[in-house]
């Protein structure tokens, strides 16, 4: 187990480092500096020294792989290349434009954005198989067919209007709930909502898929047998068809736990969630580089570290696996 | 004179490939199987019946030209530099009819009031603060009083209008099968009101009665009132809704064009040579899989901006710079969306090479480039069709989202994300400025919910699986 860890984390590797030089090839050498500097100063009247002068403060005034002028192995690192992209690994991620530390938000943001995801998680997750397995008890009867025609009617409808129309409804009408902001203490209140609306705007794409995932389980031999040997339907729904569709379940929600911490891009902006998620937003309306940068290099992070818990999950849940 | 956009011109070489398709198909009789299945499925053709309407409002949209000016004897033709489509030409009463701000839909009278000055009886000049009347909405009438009546009258119009277009349409139907099938027309008429033909035809003729139903009084009302309301600067809002149809058609099909290269030559050489190919294919698409999708759309499209800001040759006029952040946002959408498919058609590959009929083919000595095209490709057409029109719908309700984050559309350009964005700061407004939202939702609505519907329809048509028995018996 130790080992296998270990060599997938070696296979991670390579992976980190494509992204890293994805990210720079996209944010360095598609738009050289010279460009995001004019760009941010104002495409008009531009002088070369306010351009020099603004590629400065940010530390782009270097070369970006190879400094000849530079001594030994300063040739290397005084780039724009280790600066701003290798030293991402070590989660060095710089400042913004506006001079903060990029790491000191992360970690204070990461909570709230946390504090949404994990419960639209857990909530939805129970809501979803909740109405999947239903659909799949009374599969063939109406209640199948409407439930199955309620699914793409509601997969149909933007995330944006599931927003919208709960802050309208819940805050504006019946003055239930705030209809937005946080705060670190009594974060309860300004929590019911968007985890609400979060859980509800899934159940379209979600109930449907489990909802197959369900019938596939049902379609197999065993299922039979447990009928055959004469089980109620609700023990086969619940002691085999459950368990088992458990398992493509489960790993299709391992993968996104780590990533949970970036946030929701919309939902966090539309509640004033101080999150990552808002944090993002504000740096691609700001057209903050630096910032948007590092969100892609963590989340990449995140998601390879989600690829990682599932396959050990898998073990776990399903002891026909073995990881040699 | 006729003006080419980008994407108008993308929207023709897709256009062609459809029908060219369509000949295929009509040529294969194993091509043409699952697609009579398709034909057979009643909320499929319901589906399709909405979604040619959208087709059609886009297409329309998609031929632009640029007006002559007035010309006076002795001068040139000169073209104004405003460019329009067929779309604005037809609904032309609804692109002019505009209002200073916004207006609630049939409303006569403005949204907010306003000062205005009366002349009174006597002749002196007083400030009143009063809703002053629309400069279209409602003009025709001569009192206000009217107002509802004249809604009525119009609307039955309408309905009346709309119920002899059905009728035509369902004669028409009735008689052409009848001669089909060498049965009387009633006859023919009571199969497919009970039925009992081959072609869900009565689902087709309910959902174009439904559209006629709803189409026919708007009709007959759009040149009197603002249906829908207008927005903030005063723009019918129906007219809104029928430009943002093309956005989505575009963003959802042209993505497609992107994809498709990339998706279909790397998963089949993945899946078909394996080894070192497959690795370096494998390692490539990992790493870009592993960028979360939206923080890396986002990342191309600000990149594709700088772009296009620092190269204003690249886009003359306005409409043309809206074109092409348009096609610069389908391009990022399937340069980030082809992982997916990918995946799927080395899965499948990796299965077809291992068929005796390849083996055949390779002990023969066919070449590797003649195998992939002969025997893999056609075997694996079955996801990359199922995996368009199902990716479709998606990428539509992705077009708003990405709007509302700001590396959408142009500002400038109608989209649902745009009339979204736009409309939902006016939700705190007090009375509520509710009929822009209702516009984009509802339509928004339609176009995925049919797409999703003939989705379905073409999934459950083409994917063996589903067909065996399985999943749609079970």
């Amino acid at each position: 187990m130790i080992g296998y860890i270990i060599r997938r984390m070696l296979y991670v590797v390579p992976i980190l480092a494509g992204v890293n030089l994805i990210t720079f090839l996209l944010f360095f050498v598609v738009n050289t500096p010279d460009d995001m500097a004019r760009l941010q100063l104002g495409v008009r009247r531009i002088t070369v020294e306010a351009v020099e002068k603004w590629k400065a403060e940010h530390g782009y005034d270097k070369a970006r792989f190879y400094n000849d002028k530079a001594a030994g192995l300063d040739r290397l690192t005084n780039t724009i290349f280790y600066e701003k992209s290798v030293r991402l690994f070590v989660f060095d991620f710089g400042n913004a434009d506006d001079g903060r530390s990029i790491r000191n938000e992360v970690s204070t943001r990461m909570w709230p954005s946390l504090a949404v995801q994990l419960p639209v998680l857990l909530v939805g997750l129970a809501v979803y198989v909740t109405f999947a397995l239903l659909m799949a008890f009374f599969r063939a009867t109406y209640i199948d067919f409407w439930g199955v025609v309620l699914c793409v009617a509601m997969m149909s409808i933007s995330g944006l209007f599931y927003i919208i129309g709960g802050q309208y409804v819940f805050s504006k009408i019946w003055n239930l709930e705030p209809i937005s902001g946080y705060s670190t203490d009594g974060a309860f209140k300004f929590l019911v909502l968007p985890v609400a609306i979060g859980a509800f705007a899934g159940i379209g794409s979600s109930a449907r898929w489990y909802r197959t995932i369900f019938l596939e389980e049902m379609g197999k031999d065993y299922v039979r047998t447990a009928r055959a040997k004469g089980l109620s339907e609700t023990t086969v729904m619940f002691r085999h068809v459950l368990k088992n569709g458990m398992i493509p379940i489960l790993t299709g929600v391992v993968v996104v736990i780590p990533t949970l911490f970036l946030g929701a891009l919309v939902m966090e902006s539309f509640f004033g969630i101080p999150g990552l998620g808002s944090y993002t937003i504000d740096a691609i309306q700001a057209q903050d580089f630096s910032v948007v940068r590092s969100m892609v290099f963590l989340g990449s992070v995140l998601y390879i570290l989600g690829l990682l818990l599932t396959d050990i999950s898998y073990t776990l849940v399903d002891p026909r696996v073995r990881l040699e | 004179m006729p003006v080419g956009l980008w994407t108008d011109y993308f929207i023709l070489l897709l256009v062609t490939a459809v029908i060219a398709y369509a000949v295929h198909v009509r040529r294969q009789p194993h091509l043409l199987a699952p697609w009579r299945r398709v034909v057979q499925s009643a909320p499929g053709m319901s589906a399709l019946v909405v979604f040619c309407v959208f087709v059609t409002v886009g297409l329309l949209d998609s031929m632009h030209y640029r007006p002559a000016l007035e010309r006076k004897a002795d001068q040139n033709v000169a073209y104004s530099t405003e460019v329009l489509s067929v779309l604005d030409w037809i609904a032309s009463p609804l692109r002019d009819h505009r209002e200073r701000t916004y207006s609630a839909p049939f409303a006569t009278r403005a949204f907010a009031r306003e000062t205005l000055e009366v002349t009174t009886a006597e002749g002196r000049v007083q400030q009143l603060r009063e809703f002053p009347k629309l400069i279209w909405g409602g003009t025709h009438l001569t009192s206000e009083a009217d107002r509802s009546g004249d809604i009525l009258a119009r609307t039955l119009l309408g309905l009346a209008l709309a119920t002899i277009a059905w009728g035509a349409i369902a004669g028409t139907v009735a008689a052409g099968l009848a001669r089909k099938i060498k049965r009387p027309v009633g006859q023919t008429w009571r199969a497919i009101w009970r039925n009992e033909t081959g072609t869900p035809w009565r689902a087709i003729l309910i959902t174009i009665g439904v559209l006629l139903l709803l189409a026919g009084p708007a009709l007959m009302l759009c040149a009197y009132y603002h249906v829908l309301g207008t927005d903030k600067v005063g723009r019918d809002v129906l007219y809104l809704a029928l430009k943002s149809i093309r956005t989505g058609l575009v963003i959802g099909t042209l993505t497609t064009l992107v994809v498709l290269p990339f998706a279909v030559t790397l998963g089949i050489m993945a899946g078909y040579f394996r080894g070192v190919i497959d690795d370096l294919i494998q390692y490539f698409y990992t790493t870009i899989n592993s960028i979360p999708t939206v923080l890396l759309i986002v990342a191309c499209v600000l990149m594709a901006q700088v772009l296009i800001d620092l190269h204003p040759e690249l886009a003359p006029t306005a409409a043309q710079r809206a074109d092409l952040r348009l096609l610069v946002l389908c391009t990022v959408l399937g340069l980030t969306g082809w992982i997916g498919l990918a995946r799927l058609l080395r899965g499948e590959s990796l299965k077809v090479r291992e068929l005796e009929y390849i083996q055949a083919a390779q002990a023969f000595g066919v070449r590797q480039a003649g195998i992939i095209y002969r025997h893999i490709l056609p075997n694996v057409m079955h996801i990359v069709l199922i995996s368009l029109v199902m990716d479709f719908s998606s990428l539509v309700l992705a077009e708003a989202v990405l709007s509302y984050i700001g590396v959408g559309v142009d500002p400038s350009m109608i989209s649902f994300g745009t009339m979204i964005n736009a409309a939902r700061l006016e939700m705190s407004r007090e009375p509520v400025v509710w009929w822009i939202l209702l516009a984009a939702f509802v339509f928004m609505f339609a176009l995925v919910l049919a797409a999703n519907l003939f989705a379905d329809a073409v999934r459950d048509a083409f994917d063996p699986r589903v067909k065996v028995g399985g999943l749609a018996s079970a």
